[in-house]
């Protein structure tokens, strides 16, 4: 054992930085949360093992419990899609062999880079706000427009329209796996007569499962996660009528707002069941939708 | 069964013309090769009668009718890719059924086509696999399945067995010439493998640098090359070059050679003062010939039932010579090897075949 560590001593000193931030940043905070989620703890007093309770009351009592899920349930069915969508239509746009390619691509991505920041959620609140660029647009036909983010039956919608903006990261992956698709499969549709669309349902989803897989799966653990622009936008309240109240939002209240640190650790784990939950989802029904190149029967 | 042509034929990328004035007419129901080294225009050429690529001037018919501007999918035909381009996703069945179902054709017809072109090519086992569960040769089939489906009146066909290793090739290229025979349409085919073109087609066309070099039978290339270069490409081993000086005038006109005596010339169509002369490698005679040289042998590529012997002459050039049966030289002799004049192929400076005037026979000189 001396032997292995002496023999391998330079390479646990560059492994250090690394160690010392899983442990201590990662896997402790980890493991104290789950801890914490059967405690009460104010963050002040120490804290007192309460079992389940915790889990208990979010599920038998909590309704802004039940209220965030749902919010956020509604977030990540609208926002996925149309951000895969959004990603997937600009790629193939991309796709088409511009000499200028890479400058659009940058275009492209700069919301992506700036979407998540504070700046861009305010600037979305006052975009959206009564008497906002929205609003003065609509006016110009004719339109009367409301308060889109004071309105609770819009007001998420307003975050989904943000978020759908943010499509850079899965559009550079699905411009990559358009480039692998080889141009033979479509002349030979081509010669076949298929139509555009057809060639597009039959040969670049079905080709494209794979990279389309993959950004599923990451761009719904992503939106589970969803905070900056919800918690700026809402005024860190998930107002209107907890129409913005996101899971994650709600969670950094409990923990910051009112020091309800065990509940709120309760409710992290939860959220990474979920997000589990669904992965796992993902990965199950995978099998039926996708298809790898280079797969061993 | 189509018949093209193609007329003044032009393909330009921006400024830069890769195919100039190509004229050329394919007839109904033949095997036309289009064969040439990389880079000679032969799977542009292709690509643009199956209408993927784009014609920049000039016209191409299929059975009398301009179909510059008819899409791919109109011009009745089909074509096997290099890549095979099966669609990795889809059993082979619906690989080959494909292509039908965007005609909105019946069901039962889909499904007697798709059968009847499983059976011609023997893979009605594989029907349900996909294609990453076939092997190279398999997939071909498949690939030419797909044409075949269709029924129609062209197939083309762009290097459609490099892809596979050397014994499968000369399977396929079996299957495909028993599939001519037995469906007798025009099919054009691109290749780079001369012995391909030779043994698969009722026509050749030679391509080098966007140019017809010369259009013929296999026979007609091999005995007949129009031009040094069509020499060279066509036959295997590669026809043997001499270089040669040409003195004197008129009827007493005579070649002379770096290694071998000089000899009177045949009465040539050409006044140059020099030329190449052509010989094949089953053309030399080893002891025998009407013009002899000493050489060494450098190497002998034993072939089963020939070799390939390498003769180095004194110059430093080498000849290619086929010797047949139990002949039994070995590196580093020495031979005397000769030709007869009327195996000699004559190019002038321009590379151009050089064609004897009839009924002037050549005589051997002493030198």
């Amino acid at each position: 054992m001396r032997k292995f560590f002496r023999r391998n001593t330079a390479g646990y000193v560059f492994l250090t930085p690394w160690l010392i931030g899983f442990f201590f940043l990662a896997l402790g905070p980890i493991l104290v949360s789950l801890y914490l989620s059967f405690t009460r703890y104010d963050m002040v007093s120490a804290p007192v093992w309460d079992g389940l309770g915790n889990y208990q009351y979010m599920f038998e009592y909590d309704r802004r419990f039940w209220k965030a899920l749902e919010v956020t349930f509604t977030f990540v069915a609208f926002s996925v899609p149309l951000r895969l969508a959004a990603a997937l239509g600009v790629a193939m746009l991309l796709d088409k062999g511009l000499r200028t390619i890479g400058l659009y691509r940058a275009i492209f991505y700069l919301p992506s880079l700036l979407g998540a920041s504070i700046a861009i959620a305010l600037l979305w609140r006052e975009m959206f706000g009564l008497n906002g660029v929205i609003n003065q647009v609509l006016s110009m036909v004719g339109i009367t427009g409301k308060g889109w983010i004071t309105d609770p039956d819009t007001s998420i919608y307003t975050i989904v329209v943000l978020a759908m903006w943010q499509f850079g990261s899965p559009m550079l992956i699905f411009l990559a796996g358009l480039r692998g698709i080889p141009r033979d499969l479509y002349e030979a549709a081509e010669i076949d007569g298929t139509s555009r669309f057809r060639q597009f349902r039959r040969i670049t989803l079905p080709m494209l499962a794979p990279v389309i897989f993959f950004n599923l799966v990451l761009q719904t653990i992503e939106a589970f996660k969803t905070f900056t622009s919800a918690f700026i936008i809402s005024n860190g309240t998930g107002a209107p009528a907890d129409s913005l109240l996101f899971y994650t939002v709600y969670l950094f209240n409990e923990a910051f707002k009112f020091f309800r640190m065990g509940y709120a650790s309760a409710l992290a784990w939860v959220l990474l069941l979920i997000i589990a939950a669904f992965t796992a989802l993902a990965f199950a029904t995978s099998k039926y939708w996708v298809h790898y190149e280079n797969e061993r029967d | 069964m189509a018949g093209l042509t193609l007329r003044n034929v032009e393909k330009s990328y921006g400024p830069l013309t890769v195919m100039k004035d190509m004229n050329l007419d394919i007839h109904d129901g033949e095997f036309l090769v289009l064969v040439g080294p990389s880079g000679c225009g032969k799977s542009t050429l292709l690509r643009m009668i199956a209408g993927l690529e784009e014609i920049s001037d000039g016209t191409l018919s299929i059975d009398g009718k301009v179909v510059n501007d008819l899409p791919a999918s109109k011009r009745n035909l089909s074509m096997v890719f290099q890549s095979y381009a099966l669609y990795p996703h889809m059993s082979v069945r619906k690989n080959l059924a494909f292509g039908l179902q965007n005609l909105s054709m019946p069901r039962a017809e889909i499904a007697r086509r798709v059968d009847e072109a499983a059976r011609i090519l023997q893979i009605e086992p594989l029907l349900e696999r996909k294609p990453r569960q076939l092997s190279g040769g398999q997939k071909q089939r498949v690939a030419i399945g797909r044409s075949i489906v269709r029924e129609p009146g062209l197939f083309l066909f762009d290097e459609p067995l490099s892809n596979l290793d050397a014994e499968l090739r000369v399977q396929m290229r079996v299957e495909l010439a028993a599939l001519y025979e037995r469906l007798k349409t025009t099919m054009i085919y691109v290749t780079h493998d001369q012995v391909e073109a030779m043994t698969l087609a009722t026509r050749i066309v030679v391509l080098r640098a966007g140019r017809i070099e010369q259009v013929g039978t296999p026979e007609e290339l091999y005995t007949r090359p129009a031009n040094l270069f069509v020499a060279g490409f066509i036959g295997s081993p590669r026809i043997n070059m001499l270089a040669a000086q040409v003195e004197g005038s008129g009827a007493a006109r005579r070649a002379v050679l770096a290694d071998f005596r000089a000899f009177a010339l045949p009465d040539l169509a050409t006044t140059d003062s020099a030329l190449t002369l052509c010989l094949r490698a089953e053309a030399i005679r080893l002891g025998g010939g009407e013009v002899q040289a000493e050489g060494r042998i450098k190497l002998v590529e034993y072939l089963g039932a020939e070799r390939l012997v390498h003769i180095v002459l004194p110059s430093g050039q080498t000849l290619l010579f086929h010797a047949q049966g139990a002949d039994s030289h070995r590196a580093g002799e020495t031979v005397t090897l000769g030709f007869d004049l009327a195996d000699l192929h004559y190019f002038d400076t321009a590379e151009q075949r050089v064609e004897t005037v009839a009924g002037q026979g050549a005589q051997a000189l002493t030198a």
